[in-house]
């Protein structure tokens, strides 16, 4: 089954991730923010995800990691 | 479990120090993977602009230099001529290459270095607080063109890729983008291209990458990927305007 890890310390919540994912994999949680005060993108729906990787290819942080 | 998609190794683990969803970080992470691809993280040099990108030193785990504004190509040839066996390239931004780094450019690449160039195209001067910059869209609202980019006042915006492809000493120029999968892919295709073609020495190589500034557009990071797509892209056409590398027609 296809993981994504996100380095949440790492992410500035900019949602481009969010955006692109075609399975509404990933969102924002409401009641989480990181050591920077951003609202990091969450694994929201993890059993949706086919490994595309179009967050990785979007994220301008580099801080998603997929495995399948 | 297989690894699908994870952090070059060409890039640091230092945090990025640029604004959430700017595409700098997407373009570094190509470079990165180019260098990767090619194997040759320890026979490559890079060379940091002034702007955003001035940190780039940081981040790349290759060796750097950082040189004055606008001269990254001059500094890029002295490196590449004292090790030509080396990979050179320099990162610059749209306010340093195409206005105070307008005369390094064109000179690196008339007189035909091996050097390659990844030109971060954001029509703005970002790091000094979102100025106009010569790339700026004609009717672009900036903070010295608060009206919006005057034509008749300060002309048409440059297209430096069809100069830089006309200059004989060139042997690779493309445009791409950075605002969705699909072009962020072709990014990738056309910076590794750049590399093997200096690699196989024939001339200058550069890359010209579409990309955005939120902070300074005053988009949201999804606003000004669209607007890339929608305002950018029409006026910049993307393509590779010269590629005289071996097997290429």
């Amino acid at each position: 089954m296809p993981t994504l890890t996100i380095q949440s310390d790492l992410c500035k919540g900019c949602g481009l991730c969010v955006d692109v994912c075609p399975k509404k994999v990933l969102g924002f949680d409401p009641s989480s923010l990181n050591a920077k005060g951003y609202r990091p993108a969450s694994v929201l729906a993890p059993d949706a995800c086919v490994a595309c990787a179009f967050c990785a290819r979007m994220c301008p942080d580099c801080c998603i990691t997929v495995e399948r | 479990m297989s690894i699908v998609f994870s952090k070059p190794l060409s890039l640091t683990d230092n945090v990025l120090t640029y604004c959430p969803g700017c595409t700098h970080g997407i373009i570094h992470r190509l470079v990165a993977e180019a260098i990767d691809d090619l194997g040759v993280q320890s026979q490559t040099i890079g060379v940091a602009p002034v702007g955003c990108a001035v940190f780039a030193y940081n981040f790349f785990a290759v060796d750097m230099l950082q040189a004055a504004h606008g001269r990254a190509p001059a500094v890029a040839t002295g490196v590449k001529r004292v090790h030509p066996d080396k990979i050179v390239f320099t990162y610059q931004g749209d306010g340093d290459l195409a206005s105070i780094g307008m005369a390094e450019i064109m000179h690196a690449a008339a007189r035909g270095e091996k050097i390659t160039t990844i030109f971060v195209n954001n029509a703005i001067y970002g790091m000094t607080g979102g100025q106009m910059a010569p790339t700026t869209l004609v009717g672009q609202v900036t903070t010295t063109s608060p009206y919006g980019r005057s034509e008749e006042l300060t002309g048409k915006p440059i297209r430096v890729s069809e100069i830089i492809s006309q200059l004989d000493g060139t042997a690779y120029a493309a445009r791409v983008s950075a605002h969705d999968p699909k072009h962020v892919m072709e990014a990738k295709k056309a910076i590794r291209k750049a590399f093997e073609t200096q690699r196989g020495g024939a001339g200058f190589s550069m890359v010209e990458v579409l990309s955005t500034c939120p902070t300074n557009w005053g988009m949201t990071p999804i606003e000004a990927l669209k607007w890339v797509a929608t305002d950018m892209v029409p006026y910049y056409p993307l393509g590779v305007y010269k590629d005289l590398s071996k097997g290429a027609a």
